[in-house]
């Protein structure tokens, strides 16, 4: 790393780190869409998802933003260390009595932890998938064969199929929630967007989108440990 | 009223500091918490005889809420338990006959101890050196309406420039974050016509110094605006990210001719 990034202003680097996130919220949505067609939610869920996964695994305009997509989570977390860091240098003698959890934003005490907690998941989902795609690592063994590795439907159901790795999966994706929770709104302030009127709404928006992200993310694993 | 006190003691800046535990009797609800103080230590020169004696040194001067002296962190949160209220406008009254108070002095690599429950925050000082001014007279009192100054932005730029500077935001951040202080002295000048014309330089100024004296990032807790005595607003820190982008992005360093005519 070199010595300029540490240089860049506390407040630059806020800016890009808000910039960063506020880009891989947009991504969620798209993954989470694709995602719930694993469930049986039409007649043809299982054609819709692989169709879905043959687009998004070809097609040239995902490829670039996959790029882009995966520089934004490099500069997401290195600012997120650098300036947690800088943070943790801040103050070098503690307090012995201190209150501050009960009075403000529980979330944002913990962005490092869910963060990483996002990252775990994210290791263990590479291994899982992306790797298998690009030939790194084999596909998760099961019941079901994939037929290649872009067969992600067949790779899916077989994780899902193991209880240990289903509940790992809700337990990471909650971490995801409330990392979302605190970064929706927080990111809005260190682009510099406070309003009276439209902070409140963000917050609002915020909160719901970390609901539906979360719950639509775990409902898979928790349908397939129902049946 | 009667209460046990936990006080941080420190020699001075180098010395390793320790709680000390005071009993304190006969203490009236209507006591400034201060004032409590004062007995304490009166209680500590009368009860010592031999000397020196070592009293608790704290910060203070207005006690009347307003020059931002008073700095006690009680009972984790600073300022004490009333919100919108310095240490020296707390009462006793505000806490319950037999408690046990934990004082601590604010807490920051950027605020160093200086001596027991008092801090060195000449950072605060060097911060506004850096830009928290404007560099011409701007006379007297106008005319009412000689420069016209929306009602609102009026009202904002007076709520920032309540910052009295005491260090409680700073207190406060878990991550000793001074972005509280910075952007109220930002905005109260960026508000109003006589500000805006320096607006670009000072903010990079003074988020530069921020920078270097080693204070925390703001991670967007809002504990600052919490326990603010002064409840400056959050906004203002927004407020401050927007100018200081918008600085980075036009503030073009030209060669300067020198001054103009006169
Ligand atoms: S002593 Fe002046 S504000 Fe408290």
């Amino acid at each position: 790393m070199s010595k300029s990034v540490i240089m860049l202003s506390s407040l630059t680097k806020k800016f890009l780190m808000a910039f960063a996130g506020l880009f891989l919220v947009m991504f969620l949505p798209v993954h989470l869409g694709i995602n719930l067609f694993i469930l049986p939610l039409t007649e043809n869920h299982v054609e819709i998802f692989k169709e879905a996964v043959h687009f998004m695994t070809t097609n040239p305009l995902i490829k670039v933003m996959e790029i882009v997509l995966f520089s934004a989570l490099f500069l997401h977390m290195i600012f997120g260390v650098i300036l947690w860091f800088e943070n943790r240098q801040a103050r070098p003698v503690g307090y012995k009595v201190s209150q501050k959890s009960k009075v403000y934003s529980p979330a944002s005490r913990f962005m490092i932890h869910t963060g990483i907690m996002v990252l775990l998941f994210l290791v263990l989902h590479f291994v899982n998938f992306y790797f298998v795609k690009l030939g790194l690592t084999s596909a998760p063994a099961g019941l079901n064969t994939p037929a290649d590795n872009h067969d992600f439907y067949n790779m899916a159901l077989n994780l899902f199929s193991q209880p240990l790795y289903s509940i790992l999966y809700v337990v990471l994706i909650c971490g995801l929630g409330v990392h979302l929770h605190h970064a929706f709104q927080s990111a809005f302030q260190s682009l510099g967007l406070n309003h009276p009127i439209y902070t409140p709404v963000i917050k609002g928006v915020g909160l719901v989108y970390s609901i539906v992200i979360t719950a639509g993310f775990i409902s898979i694993p928790i349908f397939f440990m129902l049946q | 009223m009667k209460f046990t006190l936990k006080i941080w003691r420190q020699e001075n800046a180098k010395a390793q500091g320790r709680f000390e535990t005071y009993q304190l009797d006969n203490i009236s609800a209507d006591c400034s918490f201060l004032e409590m103080l004062d007995i304490l230590n009166e209680k500590l020169v009368n009860d010592n005889i031999s000397l020196p004696v070592d009293t608790i040194t704290f910060d203070h001067d207005c006690r009347e809420g307003i020059c931002g002296m008073c700095s006690l962190y009680i009972n984790g949160r600073p300022h004490g338990p009333e919100q919108g209220t310095t240490v020296c406008q707390l009462h006793m009254r505000r806490f319950n006959d037999g408690d046990t108070i934990t004082i601590e002095p604010w807490r920051a690599k950027a605020f160093p101890v200086i001596k027991d429950l008092m801090v060195d925050r000449n950072a605060f000082d060097k911060i506004i050196q850096a830009g928290g001014f404007v560099s011409v007279s701007t006379g007297g009192v106008p005319d009412a309406n000689a420069i016209p100054v929306r009602k609102e932005d009026a009202d904002l730029a007076m709520d920032a420039a309540a910052c009295i500077g005491c260090g409680a935001c700073v207190a406060a951040c878990k991550n000793a974050s001074a972005m509280l202080f910075v952007s109220a002295k930002v905005s109260q000048f960026a508000l109003l016509p006589q500000g805006k014309i320096e607006a670009k330089e000072r903010v990079q100024a003074m988020v530069a110094k921020m920078d270097e004296l080693g204070f925390g990032n703001c991670t967007n807790t809002y504990a600052c605006e919490a326990e603010c005595p002064k409840n400056i607003s959050v906004e203002n820190i927004a407020r401050m990210n927007r100018e200081f982008f918008f600085s980075k992005l036009t503030l073009a360093k030209r060669e300067s001719n020198g001054g103009g005519v006169g």
